[in-house]
C-alpha cells in the first residue's frame, strides 16, 4: 500500500468517525434542535472527508472536481432542509 | 471477495427491513420516509447489480419524484381526513385473508418461475451488442429503449401523458391555496441550485447517448426543477398556464408517434431510423421526451388543472 492510500484510507476513517457521532447524536439527543445540530454539523464534515479520502484514491481531476460539486450541493440541500424542519418544529412547538 | 459478500448481506437484510418496517409504521409520514429511504437502497442495489441505469432511474424518479408525490397526497389527506373516521377504518378481515391468499399465490407462481428458468437464461444482450454500432448510441440500455424495443417506450410516455390527464380532471386546485411559504432561505438554495438543476438534466440527457443516462433520467431531473418552484411559490400555475402546460404534456406522445409515422414516410419500419442518422433522430426524441415527462411530473405534483388568476406575491 503507497503512503497516499494509507492517508486516503486515514481520512476516509475520519470522515466515517463524524458519520458515527452523528447518527449517535441524532438518536440521543432530547429535541428537534440538538438532534438537528449533531447531524447537518458532523454529516457536513463527514461527507467532505469521505469526498477527500475518495479523491485521493481516483487521482482523477474530473472525478475530484464531481466529488467537490456533489459535497458543495449535499452541504447547500442540507443546511437548507435542516433550517426547514427547524422552523417547522419551532412554528408548530414541536421544538422539545 | 468476502468484504463484498458482507456489504450485499448487509445491503438485502437493510432492504427487507425498510420494506417491512415501511409497511409496519403506523403514522403515514414515517411510513412515506421509509419507502424513500428503501427506494435509496434499491438503487444502491442496482449499482451492485452492475445496473447504473436502473439506479439513476430508481433514485430519481422511484424514491425522488414518487416521494415528493406522496408526502403532498399525505398532505391532502391529513387536510381532509380531520373528522373523517371512515378514512382510517381497518379493513376487513374477509379482505385481509384475500389479500394474503393472493401474495402467497403470486409469490408461488414468482418461485416457480425462478426455479424454472432455463440455465443459461435466454438472453437478447449477444443480439443487442453485435447490432449496437447501427443503433446511433453507444450505451446498449438507451439503444434498446430509444431505437430496438423504442414502441415499448412510445406506450410507456402515453401511460405518463393518460396519468396527468386524468390528474389534471380529477384534481381540486384549492385544495392547496394554504401551504405554509418556505421563506428567504429556501429562495436563496433554490436560486443556487436550480439553474444548475437544468445543466444537470440536459448532462444527462447527452450522457444518455454514450453512458447510464437519457430521457427518464433527465426528465425526473428537471421535473424536481419544477417541483422546487412550485414548493417555494416561486411560480404560481394560473388558469393561464393551462393550455401551454397541456401542449408540452403531449408532446411527447405527439413527438414520439410523430417520428414513427416520419419513419414510416421514409419507407422504414415503424420507430426504424435511418442508421446513418439514428443519433440525430434518437436524441431530438429523447430531447421532447425530457421537457415532456418533466412537466408531466411537476403537473401531476401540483395536481390538478390550475384555476388561480395570476397575483403579485410579496412576501419571500
Amino acid at each position: 500500500m503507497t503512503p497516499l492510500e494509507i492517508l486516503a484510507i486515514g481520512i476516509l476513517f475520519a470522515g466515517l468517525g463524524f458519520f458515527v457521532a452523528g447518527t449517535v447524536g441524532m438518536l440521543r439527543f432530547p429535541d428537534v434542535f440538538s438532534r438537528l445540530h449533531a447531524l447537518t454539523k458532523a454529516d457536513n464534515l463527514g461527507l467532505a472527508l469521505i469526498a477527500l479520502g475518495t479523491a485521493l484514491l481516483t487521482a482523477d481531476t474530473s472525478v475530484t472536481l464531481k466529488l467537490m460539486l456533489i459535497w458543495f450541493f449535499v452541504v447547500l440541500a442540507s443546511a437548507t432542509s435542516g433550517h426547514l424542519i427547524a422552523r417547522h418544529a419551532l412554528r408548530s412547538g414541536q421544538g422539545s | 471477495m468476502l468484504l463484498w459478500l458482507v456489504f450485499d448481506l448487509v445491503l438485502i437484510g437493510a432492504i427487507v427491513w425498510l420494506a417491512w418496517a415501511a409497511l409496519a409504521a403506523r403514522d403515514g409520514f414515517e411510513m412515506i420516509v421509509l419507502f424513500m429511504v428503501l427506494g435509496l437502497f434499491v438503487a444502491l442495489a442496482w449499482v451492485r447489480l452492475q445496473a447504473p441505469d436502473v439506479a439513476l432511474a430508481e433514485a430519481a424518479v422511484g424514491s425522488g419524484i414518487t416521494g415528493a408525490l406522496l408526502l403532498k397526497t399525505w398532505r391532502h389527506r391529513r387536510g381532509r381526513a380531520a373528522g373523517d373516521a371512515a378514512a382510517d377504518a381497518r379493513p376487513s378481515r374477509a379482505l385481509g385473508f384475500g389479500v394474503m391468499g393472493l401474495v402467497t399465490v403470486l409469490t408461488g407462481m414468482l418461485a416457480a418461475v425462478l426455479v424454472l428458468i432455463p440455465r443459461p437464461a435466454p438472453s437478447l444482450a449477444e443480439t443487442v451488442f453485435a447490432n449496437l454500432a447501427v443503433s446511433g448510441v453507444d450505451n446498449p440500455v438507451t439503444a434498446v429503449l430509444l431505437n430496438f424495443r423504442a414502441y415499448d417506450t412510445l406506450l410507456e410516455v402515453v401511460v405518463l401523458f393518460a396519468v396527468v390527464v386524468v390528474v389534471w380532471l380529477l384534481g381540486d386546485a384549492e385544495a392547496d391555496r394554504r401551504a405554509p411559504r418556505l421563506g428567504s432561505i429556501f429562495f436563496g438554495f433554490a436560486r443556487l441550485v436550480l439553474p444548475v438543476m437544468v445543466l444537470i438534466a440536459g448532462y444527462l440527457l447527452w450522457l444518455g447517448g454514450f453512458a447510464p443516462g437519457g430521457a427518464f433520467q433527465a426528465g425526473a431531473v428537471l421535473g424536481a426543477v419544477g417541483i422546487v418552484l412550485l414548493l417555494g411559490r416561486l411560480y404560481t400555475p394560473t388558469a393561464a398556464d393551462r393550455l401551454p402546460a397541456r401542449l408540452v404534456f403531449g408532446l411527447g406522445t405527439v413527438g414520439f408517434a410523430g417520428a414513427g409515422l416520419a419513419t414510416l414516410a421514409l419507407g422504414n419500419a415503424f420507430l426504424g431510423y435511418p442508421p446513418e442518422a439514428a443519433k440525430t433522430w434518437i436524441l431530438v426524441i429523447e430531447a421532447m421526451l425530457t421537457v415532456s415527462i418533466a412537466a408531466t411530473l411537476a403537473g401531476l405534483f401540483f395536481g390538478a388543472a390550475p384555476s388561480g388568476r395570476p397575483t403579485r406575491e410579496s412576501d419571500r
